[in-house]
C-alpha cells in the first residue's frame, strides 16, 4: 500500500513536473482549437491528466464491439486536435518527441503500442457538422468527404 | 383424455375480448413508434440510420447480393474502391500483400462455365474464424458484421487456418501513414469489414459503391421492404459453400 502510494505520488510529480518544464517553454504544444469557452479539452485538464486512458480505452471496445461512433472521447479527435508541428510546419508523428502524446508519455515512461496501427497525424480533414442527430457526434471522417478526398 | 375437453373459452363475450385486443394492439402500436430511448432518438429508427451514440442491434443483419451475371470479367472496381478505402498497399511486396476482396474465377468442372466474382468474408452467421480464436479478438457483431478487434489479436492466424473462404490478411510488415478510419499494423489479422464504420453512420461499404456495374447490393437482410430483401424474393440466390451451413451474409445470384 505504502508502495502504490509513493508510486502514485510520483507519477503526479512527474506529470507536474512536466506541466511545469510545458509552462515554462514558450513553444509548449497548444491543441488546435477548444472545446467551448470554459472547457478547453473534451474534460477539464486536470481530469484529462489523470484519466485520458480510461476515456479512450473506454471508447474503444464501445466503438469496436457496439459501433457507438461518438467522438468526443474517439482516439482520432485526440489526434486531430493535438497537432504539434515541425519547424517546415507539418504535422509531427508519434516519433517525434514533439508529439503532443509522446511528449508527456516519454517524460512520464509511458510506452503506447496504439499508433502501430492508429495514424499519430490529422491526415483526414475534420468536420464541425453533425452527421446523424446527435449534436456530440463529429466523425473525424465524413462519409461524403472520403470519396473527394480519394479524387 | 385431453383432447375430448372442451376448447378453451374466453372469459368475456366475444365482441368485447376482440374489443380489448385490438385496443392493446393498437396501444402497443403508439408506444412502439413513440418510445423514446434518448432525446432525438426513435426505436423504430432503428433499422433505418444508426445514431452515433447507439449501439449495433440485432433487428437488423447486414448482407450483400452479388450478381455474378453483372460482374465483369478481369474487372477489378471493388478491389481498387477496397485498397483505396482502407488503405491497403500492396505494390511493393505483392507475395504478403493483404487481401480483404478478391476476385476469383469460378468453373463448372462439367460444363466448362466459368463465373468471375468478387470474394470476400462472408459475414457467417456461425463463423468459423469465431470458434477457432483463442483471445475473442475475432468476433461477430450483432448486426451480423463478422470482425477482429485488432487490440486483443495475437496473430496466431488460427482464424485464416479456419476460414473456407480464405478471406483472412496477415499483416506482415510494420505500417505507416494508415487510413484514420482503417487502423492497421503489423502482427495482427485483418479481414473485410464491410466498411463498418461508414455502415455505422448509414453508408455502404465501399466495394458496392465502387463496383462500375452495379452487380453489387448492400442492404439488411431482416427487412423485408429493403432492396436487397425484396431481390433475394424475386431472384435465385446462393450461398458459396452452403454445405457447410454457416449462413453466409453474402449471396451469390448466377452462379
Ligand atoms: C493492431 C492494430 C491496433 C492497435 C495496436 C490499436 N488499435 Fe485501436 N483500433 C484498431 C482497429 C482496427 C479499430 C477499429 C476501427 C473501426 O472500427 O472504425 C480500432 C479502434 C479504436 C478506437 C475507436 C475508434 C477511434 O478512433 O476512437 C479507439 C478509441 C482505439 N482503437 C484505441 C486504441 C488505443 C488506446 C490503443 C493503444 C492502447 C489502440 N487502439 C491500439 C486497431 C488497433
Ligand atoms: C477540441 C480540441 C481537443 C480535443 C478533441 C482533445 N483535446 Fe486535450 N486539450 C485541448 C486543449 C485546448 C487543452 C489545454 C492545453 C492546451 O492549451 O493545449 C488540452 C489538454 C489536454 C491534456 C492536458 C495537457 C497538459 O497540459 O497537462 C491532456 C492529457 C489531453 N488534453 C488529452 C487529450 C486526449 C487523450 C484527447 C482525446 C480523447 C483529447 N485531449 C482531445 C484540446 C483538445
Ligand atoms: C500530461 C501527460 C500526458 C499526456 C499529454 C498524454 N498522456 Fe497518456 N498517459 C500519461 C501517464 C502518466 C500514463 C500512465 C498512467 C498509469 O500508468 O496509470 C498514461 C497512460 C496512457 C495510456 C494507457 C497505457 C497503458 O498501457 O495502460 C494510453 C492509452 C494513453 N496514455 C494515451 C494517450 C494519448 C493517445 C495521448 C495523446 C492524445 C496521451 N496519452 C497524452 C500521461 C500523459
Amino acid at each position: 500500500m505504502q508502495k502504490m502510494l509513493l508510486g502514485l505520488a510520483a507519477g503526479l510529480l512527474l506529470i507536474a513536473g512536466w506541466a511545469g518544464a510545458q509552462a515554462a517553454d514558450a513553444s509548449g504544444i497548444k491543441a488546435i482549437k477548444q472545446v467551448s469557452e470554459t472547457e478547453k479539452c473534451v474534460a477539464p485538464k486536470e481530469e484529462m491528466r489523470r484519466t485520458h486512458m480510461q476515456k479512450i480505452l473506454h471508447q474503444r471496445d464501445e466503438t469496436m464491439y457496439k459501433g457507438v461512433r461518438t467522438t468526443r472521447h474517439s482516439l482520432q479527435s485526440c489526434v486531430n486536435c493535438h497537432v504539434a508541428k515541425d519547424d517546415k510546419g507539418q504535422a509531427v508523428d508519434i516519433n517525434n518527441p514533439k508529439h503532443f502524446c509522446s511528449s508527456c508519455h516519454k517524460y512520464t515512461a509511458v510506452s503506447i503500442d496504439c499508433f502501430q496501427c492508429h495514424n499519430s497525424k490529422p491526415t483526414d480533414p475534420v468536420v464541425t457538422q453533425p452527421i446523424v442527430g446527435n449534436p456530440d457526434f463529429i466523425h473525424p471522417v465524413p462519409l461524403k468527404s472520403s470519396a473527394e478526398v480519394s479524387q | 383424455m385431453s383432447n375430448t375437453e372442451q376448447p378453451q373459452t374466453c372469459q368475456c363475450d366475444g365482441d368485447s375480448c376482440d374489443n380489448q385486443r385490438r385496443n392493446f394492439i393498437s396501444k402497443t402500436a403508439a408506444i412502439a413508434a413513440g418510445t423514446v430511448v434518448a432525446p432525438g432518438i426513435f426505436l423504430h429508427q432503428v433499422a433505418q440510420a444508426k445514431n452515433a451514440a447507439e449501439a449495433a442491434t440485432d433487428a437488423v443483419r447486414w448482407g450483400i447480393l452479388v450478381d455474378t451475371t453483372k460482374c465483369a470479367d478481369g474487372c477489378t472496381d471493388c478491389i481498387k474502391a477496397c485498397d483505396e478505402r482502407n488503405g491497403l498497399t500492396k505494390e511493393n511486396r505483392p507475395e504478403i500483400a493483404a487481401h480483404w476482396i478478391r476476385k476469383v474465377t469460378l468453373r463448372d468442372k462439367a460444363t466448362q462455365k466459368e463465373n468471375s466474382l468478387p470474394l470476400m468474408c462472408q459475414h457467417c452467421e456461425h463463423p468459423p474464424c469465431v470458434d477457432v480464436c483463442p483471445t475473442g479478438a475475432s468476433f461477430k457483431r450483432p448486426d451480423g458484421i463478422v470482425l477482429v478487434d485488432k487490440h486483443i489479436c495475437i496473430g496466431c492466424r488460427y482464424c485464416m487456418m479456419a476460414c473456407p473462404y480464405k478471406a483472412r490478411s496477415f499483416v506482415h510488415e510494420a505500417i505507416t501513414d494508415q487510413k484514420a478510419h482503417a487502423p492497421r499494423g503489423k502482427g495482427t489479422v485483418e479481414s473485410c469489414t464491410m466498411c463498418v464504420d461508414q455502415v455505422d453512420q448509414g453508408g455502404q461499404p465501399s466495394c458496392v459503391t465502387g463496383c462500375q456495374h452495379g452487380a453489387m447490393l448492400f442492404g439488411d437482410l431482416k427487412d423485408p421492404e429493403s432492396a436487397i430483401a425484396k431481390k433475394l424474393k424475386e431472384i435465385n440466390s446462393v450461398q458459396l459453400r452452403a454445405d457447410l451451413s454457416l449462413n453466409p451474409g453474402i449471396r451469390y445470384h448466377g452462379l
